[in-house]
């Protein structure tokens, strides 16, 4: 009767967003992200004080700074967790599309803060680089085109991905930001290695990648410097690496103590792309090791998830982005032990810097959308019988 | 392998023939072509993934690995500290040709003050006030309650003002060691030496860097790791230059002169035996350059080396000696002297009036401008540039200290006839008092080239010649004549046979012209006469001597009892020994006569 005089209740079809996000989320990863971010503020206590020195700011500035765009980040992040991945992919093509304008306008607008590559737009309070935006938003793009292509009679998404690969690397070489320039060739290799690349065409572009290096060492005086001075063997103490090195042997396994170290004094870039080597110097290897491990764990767990995943875009998409994050905390690391060549490269999510920190939460907001546990037809399977 | 077809042909058409839709057949075939190949596509991805991950894993393994096994390495000599270079304060010494200490260093230190250290900072400003009354006390205490982290206080202090701070008991007071230059004969070769101040500095260490003269000319050499400390050996003698600065300061002072220099040089080697220029300074605590004004007026400037001055009729024997030597005359040609000599609107006339003919000899004793005017024509300019260029008057000295390229001479524009008659007679040509010195030593000492130096030669090598042998002889005889009956007779001292020629020029105005009562007066001589050795020029400005009825500016009056003096107290020190002087040439009748 109830029902005849009011109507039905509103029945909720479905869980609640947050239950089910907390259902099927992968609480590991965002738990290792969340500690990743502790860490960066845990250093950034020990490595900012220098510099906001030099720059007579308050001690913690720096780290007052990093707090509030860490907190930011991680509000995107939960925010982009939540989405479901179609929402994802279309505010991350809107975003790549935003990105990418802003990346023809850098040689107009933008500013080189007396480094030499014009990589930045300053906003006054803040700066931002627009690679940084661009990385999510052009995996998630060519995930999209290459899942398209594994369509019967699809659009060649493959190519087209390439193509739009290869105009965003010249851009970046332009800056030059040769690094970013690598990331954004690497994750599309990587996409184009799990959407089922033939190994020829796979041998073939390793091949160009190593031309394009060497033209690169060729025309570039920057970047040769850079390969010239890992090649050689004997390490100048007065190098960043010089001091990096130094500074993780001073180290050792329990550091140095918290406070006590030196090496933040001495380098200019001890908050961002060094700053493995002052936690390497006041906590030691076992703080070392356990950002090794958080990286590690979140890389490779994303990718064991993402095995089980059918649908292509959602593979495809949550490799580039895992994979993107994990090489370039691998990069960052690798120089500081001297392991790669001297690039600089931040440590995402621990490393200071307002724009790279809220775009590494969009970046695993995005990948924790794609991770997370949703039906993949096993019951069509069952159904149709079909061997799963 | 079993092929599909793209296309179930074979249902389709058995369903058109039953009267069914095909449509539907085909759009299962897609849908199973379609998961067919999605399939396809998973295992492969799921396989590739699995290698990524392990990629993955590995590769933060190595980084892990590698991190542990620097870790675990031992840690290396710390190289990570502030300085970027380690200052280099090792400076060697320099002495004189005896080994006499001319410059040396003196461990001290230097104070500075951390203010974030200080207890109690207006005290400590205070005390320190009190042990250098000298600092400014409210200067020090802002800088001390300001924002900054460092102050220096002193960059030298004795051992007995360090204990006095040590006795404030102010942590934030710290002291760094410090080298300091030390010139233990004050004034003395203070021109030579220069001095030097402290160029890059850090707390532990300060760079000691030459600033002028010899210190800045060898500043890399003296500061050169490789030399292990070994001195710089100079060429002057400490005594003889001690000697020489003071008779010079006594003969500026009697002579009512503003300034006086000296050179006295090894007629043989060009070795710079003393050299003074007064007024001086000491090293120790050199001056500041003068903000305006004349910069020859400063102490710090070097008349022997900088000073570029006409030098009247020191020049006349350069004349004579050219004409000898090209055979144009001898000693006993008579030249006419009748005068005044006229050149177009100029007019050349002799001091006195010294009658219509002179011999050559004449000419130099008597310093007959109109006598030496015309031998000087007849000489011609082309070939008086040459000779005067070969003695070194077209370029700056080659003595080693920094200052020396400035002492550049100034020769006429234009160098027409009654130029080279002007020069013949020391106008017209400025040149230094060591520019003189080392012409005469050239001339006089049998005719061969020398060059300046301070650095003590090992091997005497003659330079090319300029004169005969005999041309140098007989110069030296009419040198000798101006002493013993010429113009510099106030000039003789008993036994050492000193010859020499006396120049008074008056000055030039800034603004062309002369002055009629401001003169240059110089004497260039040449001891012993018969076997040079030493080669002395002074050179007084401005002296004027007043103990005649009226004022007597003439160097004859002036620079030559100065030089007297000077050569009677300083040839005894360098060896000389009174000697008999052999008789005049006429009175020896040879055995084969």
């Amino acid at each position: 009767m109830t029902e005849m005089v009011f109507g039905t209740a509103p029945v909720r079809t479905g869980e609640p967003v947050l239950p089910r996000w907390w259902r099927t989320v992968d609480r590991w990863s965002m738990s290792c992200i969340l500690l990743l971010f502790g860490v960066g503020l845990l250093l950034g206590l020990a490595a900012s004080p220098p510099l906001a020195a030099r720059n007579g700011l308050d001690p913690f500035y720096y780290v007052q700074r990093q707090a509030f765009f860490g907190g930011l980040s991680l509000i995107v992040m939960f925010g982009f967790s939540m989405m479901n991945p179609s929402l994802v992919r279309r505010l991350a093509v809107l975003g790549f599309f935003a990105s990418f304008v802003a990346l023809l306008l850098l040689p107009v607008f933008g500013t080189d803060f007396g480094k030499g590559a014009t990589r930045w737009f300053s906003l006054g309070f803040a700066s931002v680089q627009p690679s940084e935006f661009l990385k999510p938003g052009f995996v998630v793009l060519a995930a999209w085109l290459m899942a398209a292509s594994q369509q019967v009679a699809g659009p060649p998404g493959k190519s087209f991905s390439f193509i739009l690969a290869v105009i965003i690397v010249m851009l970046l070489a332009l800056q030059p930001d040769f690094g970013q320039a690598c990331l954004i060739l690497f994750a599309w290799a990587v996409m184009y290695f799990v959407a089922g690349a033939p190994i020829t065409i796979l041998v073939v572009v390793a091949g160009l990648v190593v031309v394009g290096g060497l033209t690169a060492y060729e025309g570039s005086e920057h970047f040769a410097r850079r390969i010239d001075g890992f090649l050689s063997p004997d390490l100048d103490p007065r190098t960043q690496l010089g001091y990096a090195t130094n500074a993780i042997i001073e180290g050792g396994f329990f550091g140095v103590g918290v406070g006590e170290g030196q090496v933040k004094w001495s380098l200019p870039d001890a908050h961002t792309d060094f700053i493995i080597a002052v936690a390497a110097e006041e906590y030691g290897l076992v703080l070392v090791l356990f950002i090794i491990l958080l990286y590690s764990t979140i890389v490779v767990r994303s990718l064991l998830r993402l095995m089980r995943e059918r649908d292509p875009f959602i593979r495809l998409a949550g490799t580039g982005l895992a994979c993107i994050f994990g090489v370039q905390a691998m990069i960052n690391m690798g120089v500081a032990v001297r392991l790669l060549p001297a690039k600089g490269m931040t440590l995402p999510f621990v490393s200071y810097g307002g724009s790279s920190m809220i775009a590494g939460g969009i970046l695993v907001g995005m990948l924790l959308a794609f991770t997370r546990i949703r039906p993949q037809g096993q019951i069509g399977d069952i159904l149709l019988r079909r061997q799963p | 392998m079993t092929r599909t077809p793209l296309r179930p042909l074979a249902r389709v058409i058995a369903a058109r023939q039953s009267g069914q839709n095909p449509d539907a057949i085909e759009r299962e075939n897609l849908r199973m072509r379609h998961e067919e190949q999605r399939d396809k596509l998973r295992f492969r991805a799921e396989g590739r993934l699995f290698v990524l991950g392990i990629c993955f894993f590995c590769a933060f393994v190595v980084i892990g690995a590698r991190m542990g096994h620097l870790a675990a390495s031992v840690p290396a000599e710390p190289t990570s500290s502030g300085v970027a270079e380690l200052i280099s304060a090792s400076r060697a010494d320099i002495v004189d040709r005896q080994g006499r200490v001319l410059a040396t260093n003196l461990s001290t230190h230097s104070l500075y003050a951390q203010p974030p250290l200080m207890v109690e900072k207006e005290r400590a400003a205070e005390e320190l006030g009190k042990i250098f009354p000298d600092l400014d006390v409210d200067k020090l205490k802002r800088q001390f309650t300001g924002k900054r982290k460092f102050v220096w206080v002193k960059k030298k202090i004795s051992p007995e003002q360090m204990q006095a701070v040590h006795d404030i008991g102010e942590p934030g007071l710290l002291f760094g060691p410090r080298e300091m230059r030390l010139y233990p004969n004050g004034k003395l070769a203070a021109h030579i030496l220069g001095g030097a101040s402290f160029g890059r500095e850090g707390v532990h260490s300060a760079e000691v860097v030459g600033v002028a003269g010899v210190e800045k000319q060898f500043d890399e050499l003296l500061r050169d790791p490789a030399r292990a400390g070994r001195p710089l050996e100079l060429t002057l003698d400490l005594t003889v230059q001690a000697v020489t600065e003071e008779v010079l300061y006594g003969g500026m002072k009697l002579m009512n002169a503003k300034g006086a220099s000296a050179v006295l040089m090894d007629a043989h080697s060009g070795e710079i035996i003393a050299m003074a220029s007064l007024p001086d300074f000491d090293p120790n605590n050199r001056p500041r350059p003068l903000t305006s004004g004349d910069q020859s007026d400063s102490p710090l400037f070097n008349r022997s080396v900088q000073g570029v001055y006409e030098l009247g009729s020191t020049f006349k024997i350069f004349a004579v000696a050219q004409a000898m030597e090209l055979g144009l005359v001898n000693p006993e040609t008579m030249i006419n002297t009748k005068g005044p000599l006229t050149w177009g609107r100029h007019r050349i006339r002799d001091f006195h009036n010294y009658g219509n003919e002179l011999s050559v000899t004449k000419v130099i004793v008597k310093s007959s401008n109109i006598g030496t005017a015309r031998i000087a024509m007849d000489i011609g300019t082309k070939r008086q540039q040459a000779f005067l260029e070969s003695l070194g008057f077209f370029e700056p000295t080659p003595v080693e200290m920094v200052e020396a390229p400035t002492g550049k001479p100034l020769l006429p524009p234009k160098w027409s006839e009654i130029s080279t008659m002007t020069i013949s007679y020391g106008h017209g040509l400025s040149a230094s008092p060591l520019h003189l010195a080392t012409a005469y030593a050239s001339l006089l000492n049998g005719g061969t080239r020398v060059y300046p130096t301070l650095l003590k030669q090992d091997v005497k090598k003659a330079g090319p010649r300029v004169v005969s042998r005999r041309t140098s002889e007989r110069a030296r005889a009419m040198l000798r004549k101006v002493v013993t009956e010429g113009t510099a007779s106030f000039g003789e001292v008993e036994g050492y046979a000193v010859g020499g020629k006396t120049g008074t020029a008056d000055k030039p105005k800034p603004r062309g012209g002369y002055y009629k009562d401001k003169v240059i007066a110089t004497f260039a001589t040449v001891f012993p006469a018969h076997d040079p050795k030493y080669v002395l020029v002074v050179s007084l400005d401005e002296p004027v001597e007043l103990t005649g009825p009226e004022p007597r500016r003439t160097a004859g009056w002036t620079a030559v009892p100065v030089t007297a003096e000077m050569i009677r107290r300083v040839a005894p020190l360098l060896g000389l020994r009174p000697s008999v002087e052999p008789g005049a040439e006429a009175a020896i009748v040879k055995a084969s006569n």
